[in-house]
């Protein structure tokens, strides 16, 4: 018998936000009625203008601020990624009520405490959950050499340039094996090259963990480059505009960006994104 | 790197020098009694005079103070970690806290002297009200600036809330924190030798008893001396506190990096 190659087991959350509505108590509508099915594994953009509801619709979504209506659920899966590329998903029901432990949150700067070293802060996520020391330090330096900055893990964040910070802030995340990792315009403070770089790097973490991610941006050049699916919403309250599947191919260089493909995806976002802010164009 | 330090010494030193010079020669050529002002070369004569006694009432004062100084320290974070907790109980308390700074250490010092008697309870309470303050301010102040991204992620991952203190806020607050300490280690030096001059004990005399005593006996230039000792203990706690601040906080805080 041929040896065969063995199917590879991930895991990813599917989130299912059904008729999700949030107002603030001074009245704002926020979000105004939001129906999304995200399947596990997939990299979903939300990508709006700044002061729509994209954001607090992430946090709900992360559990960190409730919807007034509407519900949201998160439910954990395995992907079966057969050799040829086939990918099936089983529901794991025995973890749905642990799914907050399994999900990893990048905030819109790094956030990292400032007094600790690159390698701390990467450990603090488990230290929270209470891992042992040689296992979290272990877990810490794998997640560092991922995002490549295992040379500067004993500098201090006030040692660190912006792009370095944020990679520690995305080995942070990355440190649990999420499967929900939700992104917060991550690298909207950083210049167009290093966030370019960054943006390819995130794709490929995506690509090696199977892991769903749902990355919030105003960029369209950043939701086209990183996206399997892109949701255009309106200035606020967010609605989508759009539902858009990235139709390019899975391993992108950065090349990508010159060809005429990636144009013709991002204009489809840039129209929509001009009807959802009201006929600016 | 030795003109940095010349550059940073010289002038102050100039200006000491200067100082010494002048008010030696004004009070010489006003021909101020002795009683009423010491010339820099009489306060030396006491120096030496009155050493053991000095000597003796520095280390009585600078007991105190430290005493008061680390009530304010642990109880000042305490209170400001209680204030923090809740905004019900701040509004509650934080309101008294402001009123008990208003309140003048030398109207409650007869009343410590009914209650704990002469000697270093009493002089230690002193140093405590008058330093606490700015303890519990700054501090409260800094805990309430924490990152509020970094509480949410602190939440996201089930952090308790005895982590939640010691691996975020306190650290956060902890420059803050250090500005406050700045400010108590001064005001506990001046609380303590106000405490002694009215619960100051005969017995186990500290700086402040040496100075009243000095100035009622006509001893002028040994109250100047004790005058100056007190001075530099309060110069030595800041300084103090400014190492510490600066070995805790050099890696990360930008008011250490100076």
């Amino acid at each position: 018998m041929v040896d065969e190659i063995p199917p590879a087991i991930r895991a990813g959350t599917q989130v299912t936000i059904d008729s999700v509505r949030r107002v603030f108590e001074t009245g704002l509508v926020a979000v105004d009625g939001i129906d999304l099915l995200i399947p596990a594994g997939q990299f979903l953009a939300i990508l709006g203008p700044s002061g729509s509801g994209k954001s607090t619709l992430l946090r709900m979504i992360a559990g960190l601020d409730q919807p007034t209506s509407g519900q949201i659920t998160a439910s954990p899966f395995a992907l079966l990624i057969q050799p040829d590329g086939v990918v099936t998903s089983n529901p794991l029901s025995y973890y749905s009520d642990t799914h907050s432990r399994d999900q990893a949150y990048v905030f819109q700067d790094a956030h990292l405490l400032p007094w600790r070293n690159v390698l701390g802060n990467v450990a603090l996520p488990l230290e929270l959950r209470g891992e042992p020391r040689a296992a979290r330090l272990a877990a810490a330096r794998e997640a560092i050499s991922r995002v490549g900055l295992t040379d500067s893990q004993r500098l201090y964040p006030a040692q660190l340039s912006g792009g370095m910070r944020m990679r520690a802030s995305l080995a942070r995340a990355l440190v649990t094996q999420p499967k929900l990792l939700l992104l917060d315009e991550p690298f909207a403070a950083l210049d167009e090259i290093t966030r370019q770089q960054l943006d390819e790097q995130l794709r490929r973490l995506w690509q090696e963990t199977g892991m769903t991610v749902i990355f919030v941006t105003h960029s369209i050049m950043e939701a086209t480059f990183l996206a399997e699916r892109a949701i255009v919403v309106s200035r606020r309250p967010a609605k989508v505009v759009l539902d858009h599947p990235i139709d390019l191919p899975a391993n992108r260089g950065s090349d990508l960006r010159g060809r005429p493909e990636f144009a013709r995806e991002m204009a489809v976002l840039m129209t929509a994104l001009q009807r959802g802010t009201g006929e600016l164009a | 790197m030795i003109r940095r330090w010349v550059s940073l010494i010289l002038p102050p030193l100039l200006v000491l020098i200067v100082f010494i010079g002048a008010s030696e020669a004004y009070i010489r050529w006003r021909n101020i009694p002795i009683y009423l002002a010491a010339p820099p070369s009489a306060v030396q004569e006491a120096m030496v005079e009155y050493r053991p006694e000095l000597l003796g009432a520095l280390l009585q004062t600078t007991e105190a103070t430290l005493i008061g100084f680390a009530a304010s320290v642990v109880l000042g974070i305490l209170i400001a970690v209680l204030l923090a907790s809740a905004k019900i109980v701040r509004n509650a308390f934080y309101p008294y806290t402001v009123f008990f700074q208003t309140v003048p250490v030398v109207a409650i010092a007869p009343l410590l002297v009914n209650w704990f008697g002469t000697g270093l309870l009493s002089v230690a309470i002193c140093a405590f009200v008058v330093s606490v303050f700015p303890v519990i301010a700054n501090t409260l102040a800094g805990l309430l600036s924490t990152d509020p991204a970094l509480a949410d992620m602190f939440k996201l991952y089930g952090a308790n809330p005895v982590a939640r203190l010691f691996k975020l806020r306190l650290p956060w607050a902890m420059p803050s924190t250090f500005t406050g300490l700045r400010i108590a280690a001064g005001l506990s030096v001046i609380g303590t030798i106000v405490g002694e001059f009215i619960t100051g004990d005969l017995d186990t005399p500290g700086l402040g008893v040496l100075i009243l005593s000095g100035i009622k006996n006509s001893k002028t230039a040994m109250a100047f001396a004790a005058i100056l000792l007190a001075s530099l203990l309060g110069l030595a706690m800041m300084s103090l506190l400014n190492l510490a601040g600066y070995l805790m906080l050099r890696h990360w805080h930008a008011s250490a990096r100076d």
